[in-house]
């Protein structure tokens, strides 16, 4: 064991994780927290806190963990490379470990132009696979980037993500592979939509034996309507909604079912694709709806080691 | 390699002339006449406005190079005119205006801002190519630089926002490191972008005050 979070023992006892996402308010409120923590408690093994997803100003990841800590999840702090300098990154995963969180995910982060400070100056000091590589040497070697020796153990279960679907499509098993050199020992995708391409990526995944290296979650965001389908289609950088499922949503009575529906169909192929360790279940501002899908997917109870 | 400038809105050069009714303006033959922004034309047509904005120019010159030491000559030739303004305007990239602070005592005050280092695409389109890091990657990069060229300066290669050969940040924009790619794949080099790029040294950047060079036999050793 790493840093032996539930996240860690779950996914290395080899059985099929569930972790889901919760997104701190835009405010000061420990409550909002703590209701998301309430509703994931007993539907996932560990819940990701975002680090001011799409460069939005929110309560910051490290804090949101800490609560989600204190209701009874096992938080996994993101870290993007957008907002903080080697400096302050090393000094928050310090902060982290004595709080007693030892999963992180290491991104590159959104560009801030997407978010409501589009005139701040962007930092990444450092990228995000070199930012596994710092986070490995913190707990491995107990070094800084400069050398300079730590001061007790730096547990950590390291995570990062990988997008199936951006370009070059080839280059992206390539990339996955670096991460894993770098340390990445689970990995959570984009949200997948379209299964074929998804498989295929697996497939070369698996060619490079990188399955065995890692533990690679597959991303799912419920879609809760036709207008956010069409907007995820249209919008959102690096994810791919392909036209059916605007138009399944556009047909639904009810959306809300429906999108539960489509996330319980995605969670049951991906599951059968081989190499895949468990789902990252994306439900930012719908917290509520996990469990339902989770229960659906038959993924409950969640196991308790 | 020119500087690439853009005119500030005369909203912004009013305002900053300060309560001074007397202007006088520098233009700049090289750059900044390349980019329409500080040439002869350009000097006259900012006489216009400011005279319509009840300003009185005592004088106008467009210096061949103004970052140029022949800046100071420049100044100590037109002396008279530039005695009886408040305020210079210079029309030049910043190089050019902090020349002329060093050579004029007089309050001096800048027309144009300065966008980058660049190279004109094709007519009329420029592309910043190089940030002056001060720790040269091209030879990594088959000479295109990620940092300048990528939106977060990545240097392990494309991040997720990376679709149809187009940065996240603008359908405009080619996302460098697939241009990178292309060219190693061309090249045969692919093996190249498997590699783990270590953090890098940003000293030699801006990150630490204005940076000098000191020219001696033995700095090119």
């Amino acid at each position: 064991m790493k840093a032996g979070t539930n996240l860690e023992k779950v996914l290395e006892s080899g059985r099929f994780a569930v972790t889901a996402e919760a997104g701190p308010p835009k405010g000061t409120s420990a409550a909002v927290m703590q209701r998301k923590a309430e509703a994931l408690r007993h539907c996932c093994d560990a819940a990701n806190v975002t680090d001011n997803q799409t460069a939005i100003v929110r309560m910051s990841s490290l804090a949101g963990c800490v609560i989600m800590k204190q209701g009874g999840v096992d938080p996994v702090m993101q870290i993007v490379c957008r907002d903080r300098n080697r400096i302050a990154i090393q000094s928050d995963v310090l902060g982290a470990v004595a709080l007693g969180i030892g999963n992180i995910l290491c991104l590159s982060g959104d560009h801030q132009m997407f978010g409501n400070h589009p005139t701040a100056k962007n930092v990444f000091d450092i990228d995000s696979i070199q930012l596994i590589q710092a986070l490995k040497a913190m707990r491995d070697e107990q070094k800084f980037l400069c050398g300079d020796d730590i001061s007790g153990e730096v547990p950590l279960f390291i995570g990062a993500v990988a997008n199936p679907y951006a370009d070059p499509f080839e280059f992206r098993v390539a990339r996955l592979a670096k991460k894993v050199k770098a340390g990445a020992e689970f990995i959570q995708t984009q949200a997948v939509y379209d299964i074929d391409k998804f498989a295929k990526w697996m497939e070369m995944v698996v060619e490079r034996g990188l399955d065995k290296q890692t533990h690679i979650l597959a991303g799912v965001i419920p879609i809760k309507s036709a207008g956010m389908a069409r907007y995820m289609r249209d919008y959102v950088s690096g994810v791919t909604v392909p036209d059916e499922l605007v138009t399944r949503m556009e047909q639904a009575q009810d959306t809300k079912v429906e999108g539960a529906k489509v996330a319980v169909e995605i969670i049951e192929q991906v599951k059968e694709i081989p190499g895949i360790h468990g789902v990252h279940i994306m439900a930012v501002g719908w917290e509520d709806i996990v469990p339902e899908i989770v229960k659906q997917a038959g993924l409950l109870p969640r196991p308790v080691l | 390699m020119i500087t690439i400038t853009k005119q500030k809105p005369l909203e912004e050069i009013l305002p900053s002339l300060g309560k001074g009714k007397k202007v006088y303006i520098i233009g700049c033959g090289t750059c900044a006449t390349i980019c329409h922004t500080g040439g002869k034309a350009e000097v006259l047509e900012m006489k216009e406005k400011l005279e319509a904005e009840g300003k009185k120019v005592t004088g106008w010159m467009v210096i061949p190079t103004a970052c140029d030491e022949l800046t100071r000559e420049a100044l100590a030739e037109n002396a008279e005119a530039i005695e009886q303004a408040d305020a210079i305007l210079v029309m030049s990239c910043a190089f050019g205006v902090q020349t002329v602070t060093m050579y004029s005592d007089k309050a001096v005050y800048p027309a144009l801002n300065t966008l980058f280092v660049g190279k004109e695409e094709t007519p009329g389109h420029f592309i910043e190519v190089c940030m002056q890091c001060g720790n040269c990657v091209l030879a990594t990069t088959v000479g295109i630089c990620p940092l300048v060229r990528c939106a977060k300066s990545l240097l392990n290669g494309p991040c997720g926002g990376s679709v149809d050969g187009k940065c996240e940040v603008s359908p405009d924009t080619p996302c460098a490191w697939q241009l990178i790619y292309d060219r190693l794949k061309a090249l045969g080099q692919l093996d190249k972008m498997e590699e783990i790029v270590p953090v890098r040294d940003w000293s030699t950047s801006t990150s630490g005050g204005p940076r000098r060079f000191v020219l001696t036999d033995e700095t090119n050793d």
